[in-house]
């Protein structure tokens, strides 16, 4: 034992270990320890922001890849493509998996952090926001990418003109409905907004609710928001609209909101309570004769997806047609500052190429690539015709959150659209407190 | 603090004991007064005064410091002119915590006296009042949305309604509210039962002797001997109302109908939003609101150890 160094410690070694315990002393530093590691710790977390996220290792010969795909088909594709990728060029694909939603709500931090040399995104303004503030980087001389057409390349493209993104894959919104429904009662596919109503009042007749809808969660209204207003309004005008110029108190814009109104009597009642899931289950039992949805609207139809046949959103003008249509493209961007910025661009042409979409097809579920050389005869028929749908639009939009600045969609747009469903009749005021509260967001 | 440190019961002479600390003795009391400060001012007080700096200003989180912009009191304004969620969630607020003190508080208080009397099974009617407690706020929420989906719910399939309990904004609320009134009274039970076991019996049985009956009894004897655990259920009431977000946040992100002032300052500053300076601004608001009953409550405290 060490000679005592004041008199507590002199007297407390006189007391025999057994009845003393641990020592006071060793207690406190216990304490003093634990305190500061987890102190440290606390701060180191707090310093790394989206620590766990980003910072793989990439040197020579190794590009990391942020994925926002986690346990889900979509993981199992990418990493069909980092394994093919390996295999075909020797770089190794450092991949960084975080569950869908974390990801896009950490984007901020994490692009700002330590981010991966490559990750996912979506084309559209959130990608041209990202550019605008530097935080990705500049991936023009990947382009151009054989068998990718230009009406991809426009949503790849910022607004320096530069390409900050390379487009792999999309899916697209439609009005979906049950062929063997259709057959049953002799329905017809409707090509204008009459036609559509009044197929409505017929499925009225027959004990069927005409549309499903569910907005619990507050985005699946935008689809029909962004159907109408690029039917009434054209495409021109609703991009315009989401980003910030024009204005949500005009004329244009009252009119799409009393034709939704207009509608509404044909969608499902209480649709605030319920999840999309829920009402894609109202035509999965045909309680529900059609559905405005995305195609991935067939997680809902294990069994009979065959079943599953959509149409695009009817024409309300003829001189605007319909042929707008929305698609949100999913593809890949490259961090500001990569550690292998060779690499990286070499991956991302990799990504966008027929191969890429082979690797994923290997996995018994094929992505819809944006590549049109691609091979199509792994699709199953509702992809074919996706990829129909597609290849007639003439423009694509990306959806009205990824369209727009996410602050205004989420604070703003989403409770508008959830308060004009359950009082559809105040457009008035509603469409003033969008525009106020947009001009101040806009301006900030 | 020479006496504290000193292990307790050893006789060490008067004239020793006034004797300043050891050195090493000094470092570590300095050190365990440092440590715990510079957490509370780094993790506590800078974070509060920044967001009260940060509510005057406009910024979206992106980039350098110098691209905060300095915009006065706009985003007080705004909220309060153009912001329509901001209004109905101080009423929700308000009505949360009236309907918090009236329901779940009083009927916890209610059980933890049925409960203190002994009866029989009294541990097992413990426990499964508690049990929600226990539970996760995810496992709450979704425990509930089994008894409250509109088209595949329990309580619409034995009700043989069609209410949307969790979609109409005038239903929601209430909705809600039982969902965390379930949980609240478990908790405010075993928070006054605890106080109810430390009430020395000697106090019942002289006022049974002198004639008092139950009720008067616990009103005019155990309820204001229990004043100290009054008050604090008063604040912790107080603080769980203004801290309602979770169940909110799982059900709908607090909106159509549930907006709370925390729920609406979550989905403006955190994820993609970024509106750091509105959101912050919110958040000042909350606190101001908060620092009323905290004021409150140091007064009462502290009056009480005056007297």
């Amino acid at each position: 034992m060490p000679r005592p160094q004041s008199q507590a410690e002199y007297l407390a070694g006189l007391v025999p270990p057994s009845v003393a315990g641990i020592g006071r002393r060793a207690v406190l530093r216990g304490a003093l320890g634990v305190g500061a590691g987890i102190g440290l710790t606390g701060l180191l977390a707090a310093c790394g922001g989206g620590g766990g996220q980003g910072g793989a290792a990439a040197g020579p010969g190794t590009v990391s890849l942020g994925s926002n795909e986690s346990g889900t088909t979509f993981a199992k594709q990418r990493e069909a493509m980092a394994a093919d990728y390996l295999k075909s060029s020797g770089t190794t694909i450092a991949l960084n998996e975080v569950d869908h939603n974390t990801f896009q709500e950490n984007i901020n931090t994490y692009l700002q952090g330590n981010p991966d040399d490559v990750f996912s995104w979506f084309a559209g303004y959130r990608m041209r926001f990202f550019a605008g503030q530097g935080l990705i980087g500049d991936v023009s001389s990947a382009w151009p990418l054989p068998g990718v057409v230009d009406k991809f390349k426009v949503q790849s493209t910022a607004d320096d003109g530069k390409q900050y993104f390379v487009p792999q894959s999309y899916y697209p919104w439609a009005v979906f409905y049950r062929k063997s429904m259709f057959q049953a009662a002799g329905y017809q596919v409707p090509t204008t907004l009459d036609e559509f109503t009044a197929l409505c009042r017929r499925m009225q007749a027959d004990k069927l609710v005409p549309i499903a809808f569910g907005d619990k969660d507050g985005w699946p209204a935008m689809g029909t928001f962004d159907m109408l207003n690029m039917r009434i309004n054209g495409y021109k005008y609703h991009v315009d609209l989401m980003a910030g110029q024009g204005s949500w108190d005009s004329p244009q814009v009252r009119t799409v909101f009393d034709t939704w109104r207009g509608l509404l009597p044909y969608h499902q009642p209480d649709a605030l309570g319920r999840t999309w899931q829920e009402a894609a289950q109202t035509l999965q039992k045909k309680q529900a004769g059609m559905y405005i949805l995305g195609t991935f609207l067939n997680e809902q139809f294990p069994t009979d997806e065959d079943d599953l046949d959509f149409f695009t959103f009817p024409e309300i003008d003829s001189r605007i047609g319909a042929t707008a249509i929305d698609a949100p493209i999913d593809g890949f961007c490259m961090s500001a500052k990569p550690k292998n910025e060779a690499g990286s661009i070499a991956f991302l042409k990799y990504l966008t190429s027929p191969q890429a979409a082979a690797a994923a097809a290997s996995t018994g579920l094929p992505l819809i690539a944006v590549n049109s050389e691609a091979d199509t005869k792994p699709y199953s028929q509702l992809q074919l015709k996706s990829v129909e749908l597609v290849s007639k639009a003439t423009e694509i939009a990306q959806f009205l959150d990824r369209d727009t600045r996410p602050d205004f969609a989420s604070t703003v747009v989403i409770p508008a659209f959830q308060q004009f469903i359950s009082k559809p009749d105040d457009v008035d005021g509603l469409v003033k407190s969008i525009e106020a509260q947009k001009k101040s967001i806009f301006t900030s | 603090m020479t006496s504290k440190l000193r292990a307790p019961g050893r006789s060490i002479p008067r004239t020793r004991r006034q004797r300043k600390l050891a050195p090493r003795d000094r470092v570590v009391v300095t050190a365990m007064v440092v440590i715990p400060a510079l957490f509370v001012i780094g993790l506590v007080w800078l974070p509060a005064i920044s967001s009260v700096l940060l509510s005057f200003t406009s910024w979206n989180g992106i980039g350098s410091l110098d691209k905060i912009k300095f915009v006065g009191v706009q985003n007080y304004v705004d909220i309060a002119t153009i912001y329509p969620p901001f209004w109905p969630a101080v009423q929700h607020n308000i009505i949360w915590l009236v309907f918090l003190i009236l329901g779940p508080t009083l009927l916890g208080i209610f059980l933890a006296v049925l409960l203190d009397k002994e009866v029989r099974g009294t541990r097992i009617y413990q426990t499964v009042l508690y049990m929600p407690v226990v539970l996760s706020l995810a496992l709450v929420g979704f425990i509930w949305q089994l008894l409250y989906s509109r088209d595949q719910g329990l309580l619409n399939a034995v009700l043989h309604t069609q209410i949307d309990w969790y979609g109409d904004p005038n239903v929601n609320l209430w909705a809600v509210l039982v969902a965390t009134g379930w949980r609240h009274t478990g908790y405010i039970m075993l928070l006054y039962l605890a106080g109810l076991k430390g009430v020395d019996p000697s106090l019942r049985e002289a006022a049974a002797i002198d004639g008092s009956g139950e009720v008067s009894t616990f009103f005019r004897i155990i309820l204001p001997v229990m004043r100290p655990i009054n008050l604090i259920i008063i604040v912790v009431v107080v603080i769980e109302s203004l801290r309602a977000f979770d169940l909110v946040w799982i059900v709908n992100q607090g909106r159509n109908g549930l907006e709370i002032i925390a729920a609406l300052v979550t989905s403006n500053v955190v994820g993609e939003a970024s509106r750091i300076g509105f959101g912050s601004a919110m958040a000042t608001i909350m606190l101001l609101i908060s620092s009323v009953f905290i004021t409150i409550y140091l007064r009462v405290v502290m009056k009480e150890d005056k007297s």
